[in-house]
């Protein structure tokens, strides 16, 4: 270093430093930096573009669990850009805050609304509109005869339709575009039904008044709204039949109070970005954090610990860990805190038969049926609902026991004030080892083979015999399934933990999973231990990684066993957090009265959307899986297919389905009256005769296909629909790469009908409501232009953020768009007067299933199955058939009824989740707020007649939100269980939320009976907070927690306990190339199709921004190593290809997957960037161009506890993570 | 002395989750327009990687920052006066190849496609030329590890240790780094500029560049090692990160920070002694540096500096915030944010706190457990990100002290669990990282409750 420091040299430092003398700025005295004050003028600019008019308060109602509230910045009129509020209410001194919240994805919105791909005005396609306008000509005028004409001429319909997706779509007017929906609407209500109208538009927490817009019109119309969490695969099946709840989970605040944290298949950066901060944060706090994932994901970088389980193996890991808690902390030792909370709150005391003694075959016995005070002689047997109550081991008498609580304590008279987990004097025994006299051996059910068939394992459980049966507990058998052994327990049980030839075993598992052995056994004992040094606060954050599955249940029924049985469940800090797809609507009670028009007809249409595919896509056609294929060699299923247990549940009333009858809804009520008989009677009748068959058996004939489709804030096409080349092959009727061949006569349904040609564009009209072209507006018949999120009123929550917000016009809806809202309303005023000639009142019969949270949860004792059309059983609707209720339509009122809330909810109240609530107050509070409607259906009734309306309508008709209706309502729980809730909801009695409110800022919500969590006192939301610390009991049949279930297809599946089921596997089923194997046509691998970084589902992939943060175009990530099998570098083209479809993308090499898997993260659609395949010349397919439906039997079973439908509660999934495809390098150059 | 006031960042790298809303946010409000299609004046990169623009750290190719030469500081792209002889030959600068191509697609056949026989599909154009274009790079190609044996594996910083860093599936790493303008106490953008264009405001430290008096020579460019300053090809001017002023200068935080939904970044004042950044920027060794740049901030407790910033003209109020700046306290107080770079002898003003980062399977497999106190720093030598990387990042390859914030980190944890668990603390653990238990709880309090109050 020289003496003084210095710069460059001397004659530099000379020329530099004259520079001072021409210069207002400064030039340091080492002139090494000018500074500068004043004279800033070429600052300016940045000034300039900084200020702005205005900001508005909105959000993005987008299918994310975001719920951010953003600053939308206005400058002349024109949206500018996009940041985050940071007003969200406190959590409190001593932890972090919501704020800021966002993405990328949200922070990029505001592209969309002066974008290129933005839909400015109403749109049909040539073809169609041509046809319909020289209709109409030729008819006279009457739209729905112009309509009628078009879609009954063969080859008029067959050209529109098989135009669809291939461009020629014109610019017509609102007028236009509405007539002829409207005309389609009241033809097929009055040609075929209207059954055969659906809608879908997807979570409404996100923005519930843009969905309740056209739920609310086509409910009242009759048509049906189908679902979306059991579609996306979202829907944990494992919750009802675990907690008799669907999805009630922490907060993400309430991460930051767990001692554990294991992310299972949930990878919180790219899914939960807003939230994932609490997980880094409670990091410092000293928690431990462990990432279960098979690739390096996002959330890996920020774990203690990586379990890199195989995809799909999630179930024996989980088993696994709790064979060693199990054996450490049940067996070695009894952890009073694990017991007290066992015996209490899950069914690990209940007692169950063993089936099959004296049938021979080495006398080995089955699991069986809950011991209920039914079966026995105790004083309950001869109380109200005994069948419905089962019974435990009292250890002070010896004698069985029947706790309150269990369904029976539920309905009916004498459980007044006694549905409650209070024990009183019982000290139900968890297990009989000591004082059983006896031991038995059971056959235990094994799926662990390649193949996924099942093998048994015999294991000695402690037996007593009570009321002639041979029982034991629910733990004893647990035990036994998980292969811990115990003194005196004969049969096959494993050496130990390193002993991998049998279940559940660290080492069993490790040759599944291909993690540690030595990891899982530490990790299990780590996560009891936390459990017993905290109290329960350790959660698992389990998501699409492991939910997506076929054999999901499985998976989650195994994880939940390690929440469970260590008391974390009802915990803050502790529990399940499944995040995928959750989306609550806190204010459910008034969305859903809102949005299926429940204020002017019950019951609505609800339907399972993945059934609803499956049967009308003709997927169930290609089906080869009959439902042998997940039977445990019980011959429960034996001989029919998939498509036959669905027909079955249907007809049971398990499960919802529409179209309904081979006939309309309507002509069945008309020729009841032609006959002058009842409409249910004559349907019964006819049923039994034979005469009306469901539509689900015979699905292809003409009479029963779905005629109208619509879809708002919705994708199906470029996202959702799993198997979509079927959808554009049947549905649509337009170009497609099916490949597969359809079933082969051995392999097809028995009591389905099977004509030989299947129908090509079964439905008449798709209508899409849009801002933005996506796949779904692409092959839509007609498109109408929406506002978007920044263009209208709505309210926005979710479960992992314990307020409401709301969305705010920055600019009006610019060109032609209005909001779904007005555009609804226009479809629902045109409607109405085409309905004048064409439709008037009509009678409606509707079939709807048996639900949950009602008696009719109480159809099965048991879980028997007794089918009335083998004679087993009479059909009694309600009871064996689906409830048969006869509404009146009045097609002329449908707007009236749309704008206005009807005279039933002051009539008869409104009811949620089991809880009954008188709103006569409260309708008239809505009176005096949005004033009343004069004239028509709705004269004097609250108008409904804004997007505000419905917001508030909602916001007040909720306890969440209108602090009055959350004590009413625990006032009436209260009766039932007799212990003390209403407190709960006190300290917000007199707060009532409106939308004003939510205009100034987000607002936290109250604790209401509408959800099982306590948040009173500025708690974090954690759920079963109320269940655990209340004692009121979850809605199983048992009360409890139950990880047993007896209802005979879920024993003859071999699942009444969580049990490690693999991925299905294709070649077996469907002759795909094994995973792993080369040929000329690439190598097969297991395609995954996860949450993509750079959009929201569909919505954003299109956004230039995220393009230009990403490669631009749909990708699929494949590991290095599978790279080079295949000769592929990075960003070269390649399809994917299987019998389902094509799809073009570029890969991403990457050595942070794992060999044999590669990712296409779902719905980039196939509108950017996707090329002509080189397989079959036409244009790529989305990510579920390669899947396809497949229904499992247990998600479809009904009318049991809790174990019965609701909507969007339980049923089939979507999943789609079993599918395998080629992959190989495109050779051929590419083209568009 | 003479105390001045600079406007700082720090950013926790370990609370980093890759998301790039920072990036989007900051587009939006300051560059989608024509011109600057392709500047993202915050970024977020996948390290190992490339980052943006390509390879942007490799100064033997980009000749950025300062260089020693005969004890004195000269600019490595060569001396003032060579910049002002050759002043009309093309400067040494990333191509638009090296950062990327911008593109739009032609959205509208979507919707204007005549009936045809093929489903419409939107094909990328370049912004550059109108032509279609083969998409092959972007400003964040290589995000969470794509392409990594092409990309990642070429990354400067494994330069000396590629023997510890395998591109394999059992030894896979990564993490983010977001960055932005470092503002530099030495800043060579601003020495590079023959118009005199870029200054360093008088009050704050933010560097920017003077629209008006920008002749788009673009020797800024060359001349910054971090390549954050810009080339608006529509103005020929160059732009860079403003800091955001327009927000600072009315109490709003810079739009990166305020949106950046990780929590993670910090904004401060320091107070500096103008006079010693020549002197620091010229430490002989590039390991001397970082603690070299230390010294150059300013105690604001110190009654001598707090007199001498009010003989300097800074407001009683300023001298305030640089007291309570969270800045100050990650940097100076508990020493456990490192600057970017060093080496590059800039005095960089955006700092970091390096990632911790899980233990690699060599651990795991043997049961141990890398929570437990004692095996808390045994641990970070086998962590999977190798140290000998984030010392190539933030101080010039001298791995001490990374070595010494990773501990502090996994000591709070260890200390911090205690605390949850209804325990009694143990002293022993922040002392054996050389804190106090208080100063651990409060650093504790900062980097993991940060509220907006004490992030800003």
């Amino acid at each position: 270093m020289s003496a003084t420091p210095g710069l460059d040299g001397p004659l530099t430092d000379a020329l530099v430093g004259t520079r001072r003398f021409f210069t207002r700025s400064e030039v340091s005295q080492d002139k090494r930096s000018i500074h500068a004050q004043g004279g800033r003028a070429g600052d300016a600019f940045y000034r300039d573009r900084w200020s702005h008019d205005k900001v508005v308060r909105s959000t993005h109602g987008v299918n994310c669990t975001g719920s951010c509230s953003w600053k939308v910045y206005v400058k002349d009129g024109i949206i500018t850009w996009e940041a985050q509020q940071t007003d969200y209410p406190s959590t409190g001194a001593d932890r972090p805050e919501y704020e800021p919240r966002g993405c990328p994805r949200g922070a990029a919105f505001s592209w969309y609304t002066y974008s290129p791909t933005r839909v400015r005005y109403p749109y049909v396609r040539g073809v169609l509109l041509e046809m319909f306008r020289e209709a109409k000509r030729a008819v006279g005028g009457d739209p729905v005869v112009a309509w009628a004409s078009v879609v009954q001429d063969p080859e008029k319909a067959r050209r529109y339709k098989s135009a669809r997706g291939k461009g020629g779509l014109v610019r017509s007017t609102w007028d236009e575009v509405v007539e002829i929906i409207a005309a389609a609407h009241v033809y097929t209500v009055k040609r075929w039904g209207p059954d055969r109208i659906a809608g879908f538009s997807p979570i409404p927490a996100m923005s519930p008044v843009s969905y309740a817009s056209g739920a609310r019109f086509l409910e009242l119309v009759g048509a049906p709204m189908l679902s979306f969490y059991d579609w996306y695969a979202d829907l944990p099946n494992a919750s009802p039949q675990m907690f008799g709840d669907q999805t009630d989970v922490p907060e993400s605040g309430d991460w930051w109070d767990a001692g554990y944290l294991i992310m299972w298949g949930s990878n919180v950066p790219m899914t939960r970005t807003p939230d994932a901060h609490w997980m880094t944060e409670a990091r410092y706090r000293g928690q431990k954090v462990v990432a279960v994932s098979p690739d390096y994901a996002e959330n890996v970088k920020f774990a203690d610990e990586w379990v890199a389980a195989a995809p799909g193996t999630d179930g024996a890991l989980a088993m696994a860990m709790g064979h060693v808690i199990l054996k450490e902390f049940f067996v070695d030792q009894q952890v009073e805190f694990f017991t007290r909370y066992n015996q209490q709150f899950t069914d690990l005391p209940f007692l169950v038969a063993l089936e099959g003694e004296g049938e021979g075959e080495g006398d080995d016995l089955r699991p069986g049926k809950y011991l209920v005070a039914g079966d026995l002689d105790v004083p309950e047997s001869s109380s109200e609902n005994a069948m419905w109550k089962p019974a435990v081991l009292d250890a002070r008498t010896g004698e069985v026991a029947i706790p309150n609580g269990s369904i029976g304590f539920r309905y009916g008279e004498e459980g007044w004030g006694r549905w409650n987990l209070d024990l009183g004097d019982i000290d139900p025994l968890l297990t009989l080892h000591g004082t059983a006299t006896e031991t038995a051996q059971v056959a235990l059910p094994r799926f662990d083979a390649l193949d996924g068939k099942v093998a048994h394992v015999t294991r000695g459980v402690p037996v007593r015999r009570v009321g002639g049966r041979l029982v034991t507990t629910v733990l004893d058998l647990m035990l036994a399934h998980y292969g811990v052994h115990r003194a005196g327990m004969p049969g096959t049980w494993p050496a130990g933990y390193d002993d991998p030839s049998t279940p559940a075993t660290p080492a069993w598992q490790e040759e599944i999973t291909s993690v540690p052995a030595e990891q899982v056994v530490r990790l299990a004992r780590e996560w009891a231990q936390n459990a017993i040094d905290t109290g329960g606060r350790g959660m698992i954050l389990m998501g699409a990684g492991t939910n997506h599955w076929f054999h999901s249940d499985q998976i989650y029924r195994a994880m939940l066993v390690l929440t469970s049985i260590t008391g974390c469940q009802g915990r803050n800090g502790g529990g399940w957090a499944h995040y995928v797809g959750q989306e609550k609507i806190r204010p459910i009670m008034g969305f859903q009265h809102m949005a299926f028009a429940l204020d002017w007809q019950r019951p609505p249409r609800h339907m399972n959307q993945t059934a609803y595919w499956y049967v009308n896509t003709s997927q169930y056609r290609y089906d080869t899986f009959t439902a042998d294929d997940v039977d445990a060699g019980t011959g429960v299923f034996a001989g029919k297919g998939v498509m036959d247990l669905l027909a079955q549940s249907v007809r049971l009333g398990w499960t919802p389905s529409y179209p309904t009858f081979n006939r309309s809804s309507l002509a069945l009520a008309d020729e009841a009256d032609a006959a002058g008989l009842d409409p249910v009677a004559h349907v019964v009748d006819q049923l039994r005769s034979g005469a009306l068959k469901f539509a689900v058996e015979d699905p292809e004939a003409e009479e029963n296909h779905p005629r109208i489709l619509s879809l708002w804030r919705a994708n199906l096409l470029g996202s959702s629909a799993k198997g979509n080349e079927y959808f554009l092959k049947h549905l649509l009727g337009t170009d497609n790469a099916v490949t597969a061949e359809q079933a082969p006569p051995e392999k097809r349904p028995a009591g389905i009908e099977w004509p030989e040609e299947v129908p090509e564009g079964k439905l008449d009209l798709l209508m899409t409501i849009d801002f933005r072209m996506t796949s779904s507006t692409l092959f839509s018949d007609v498109v109408l232009p929406a506002a978007t999120w920044y263009e209208k009123h709505d309210i926005n929550t979710t479960d992992m953020h314990p307020f409401v917000h709301s969305f705010n016009p920055a600019i009006a809806p610019p060109w032609q768009s209005k909001t779904d809202w007005e555009a609804w309303k226009a479809v629902a005023k045109r409607f109405s007067e085409l309905a004048v000639d064409h439709l008037g009142t009509r009678r409606d019969v509707i079939a709807k299933p048996l639900w949950h949270d009602t008696p009719e949860a109480m159809a099965t004792v048991h879980g028997v199955v007794k089918d009335w059309r083998t004679g087993e059983v009479e059909p009694v609707p309600g009871k064996t058939l689906p409830v048969l209720v006869v509404a009146e339509r009045d097609y002329t009122a449908v707007y009236d009824k749309m704008t206005s809330i009807g005279p039933l909810m002051e009539k008869v109240g409104m009811l949620t989740k089991g809880v009954p609530y008188d709103v006569t107050r409260e309708v008239d509070i809505l009176r005096h707020r949005n004033g009343v409607a004069h004239g028509g259906a709705g004269d004097g009734q609250p108008r409904l007649d804004t997007d505000i309306h419905v917001a508030d309508a909602i916001l007040h008709l909720s306890g969440t939100t209108n602090g009055h209706l959350a004590t009413h309502g625990f006032k009436n729980v209260e009766k039932r269980t007799g212990t003390p809730l209403h407190d709960l909801a006190a300290e917000h009695e007199g707060k009532q939320i409106t939308f004003a409110d939510t205009q100034v800022a987000p607002v936290p919500v109250i604790t209401s009976p509408e959800w099982s969590g306590s948040e009173s006192g500025g708690r974090r939301y954690a759920p079963f907070t109320i269940n655990i610390e209340r004692l009121k009991p979850f809605h199983t049949l048992t009360g409890r927690q139950q990880f047993y279930l007896d209802h005979d297809w879920i024993l003859g599946m071999g699942e009444a306990l969580p049990v490690y089921r693999p991925p299905l596997n294709m070649t077996e089923l469907f002759g795909e190339t094994a995973i792993g194997e080369q040929n000329a046509l690439g190598v097969s691998v297991r395609y995954l199709t996860p949450h993509n970084k750079w959009s929201i589902h569909s919505e954003y992939q299109d956004n230039l921004f995220m393009l230009s943060l990403s490669r631009g175009g749909q990708t699929i990530w494949l590991s290095d190593v599978d790279a080079e099998k295949i000769g592929v570098r990075d960003n070269d083209w390649i399809e994917a290809v299987n019998r389902n479809g094509v799809v073009a993308a570029r890969a991403i090499v990457s050595h942070r997957m794992p060999e044999g898997t590669v990712y296409m993260h779902h719905a980039q659609d196939r509108l950017i960037d996707v090329p002509l395949t080189e397989t079959h010349g036409r244009r790529g397919g989305i990510h579920n161009s390669l899947t396809r439906i497949m229904l499992k039997p247990s998600h479809i079973i009904g009318g049991y506890a809790q174990l019965a439908y609701f909507f969007n509660y339980i049923g089939p999934t979507g999943n789609n993570r079993d599918e395998v495809t080629m992959i190989r390098k495109r050779t051929a150059p590419v083209e568009y | 002395m003479r105390v001045m006031a600079q406007m700082a960042m720090v950013m926790n790298l370990d609370k980093c989750i890759g998301c790039h809303t920072c990036s989007v946010t900051c587009k939006q409000a300051w560059t989608n327009r024509a011109g600057t299609e392709y500047v993202w004046f915050n970024n977020v990169e996948t390290r190992p990687g490339l980052g943006y623009p390509r390879g942007y750290e490799d100064q033997d190719e980009w000749k950025g920052g300062w260089v020693m030469r005969n004890g004195r500081l000269r600019l490595r792209a060569g001396g003032r006066l060579r910049k002002l002889l050759t002043i009309f030959s093309n400067p040494k600068m990333p191509s638009i190849q090296d950062y990327y191509e911008p593109w739009t697609y032609d959205y509208e056949t979507l919707l204007n496609a005549p009936a045809q026989k093929n489903f419409p599909v939107a094909r990328p154009h370049s912004l550059i030329s109108g032509k279609p274009i083969n998409v092959s790079w972007s400003a964040n190609w290589d995000d969470d590890l794509g392409g990594s044996r092409e990309h990642a594996a070429k990354d400067v910083m494994l330069k000396g240790i590629e023997d510890k860093v395998r591109f394999e599936f059992e030894r896979t790493f990564m993490f983010y780094l977001p960055r932005i303008c470092e503002h530099c106490l030495n800043p060579s953008c601003a020495a590079s500029c023959p118009s005199g264009a870029i200054y360093k405001r008088e009050e704050d430290g933010i560097v920017l560049v003077d629209q008006d008096r920008c002749r788009g020579w673009r020797m800024c460019i060359t001349g910054c090692p971090y390549k954050k300053v810009y080339f608006n090809h529509k103005t020929g001017k160059a732009e860079k990160c403003t800091f955001c002023y327009p927000r600072v200068e009315v109490g709003i935080p810079t739009v990166c920070s305020e949106t950046c939904v990780g929590r993670l970044r910090y904004i401060g004042l320091v107070l500096y002694d103008a006079d010693k950044v020549l002197e620091a920027a010229t430490a002989t060794n590039d390991t001397d540096l970082y603690e070299s740049q230390l010294g150059v901030f300013l105690d604001p407790e110190d009654p001598q500096v707090r007199r001498e910033a009010e003989a300097a003209g800074i407001p009683g109020d300023w001298v305030e915030a640089a007291r309570r700046s969270p800045v100050k306290r990650l940097i100076m107080d508990y020493k456990v944010a490192l600057p970017l770079h060093p080496e590059y002898r800039t005095m960089p003003m955006v700092w970091y706190i390096p990632p911790l980062s899980p233990v690699v399977d060599v651990i795991k497999d043997t049961g141990y457990d890398a929570e437990d106190v004692d095996n808390l720093f045994g641990a970070i030598d086998t962590l999977r990100i190798p140290v000998e990387y984030l010392a190539n990042l933030f101080t010039a390859g001298d791995v001490e002290p990374v070595n010494g914030v990773l501990k502090k980190l996994a000591a709070m944890r260890s200390y911090m669990r205690d605390i949850n668990l209804g325990r009694d603390p143990r002293d022993e653990i922040p002392a054996a990282v050389g804190m106090e238990g208080e100063d651990m709880y409060e650093m504790f309090r900062l980097l993991a409750l940060a509220k907006y109050d004490e992030r800003y």
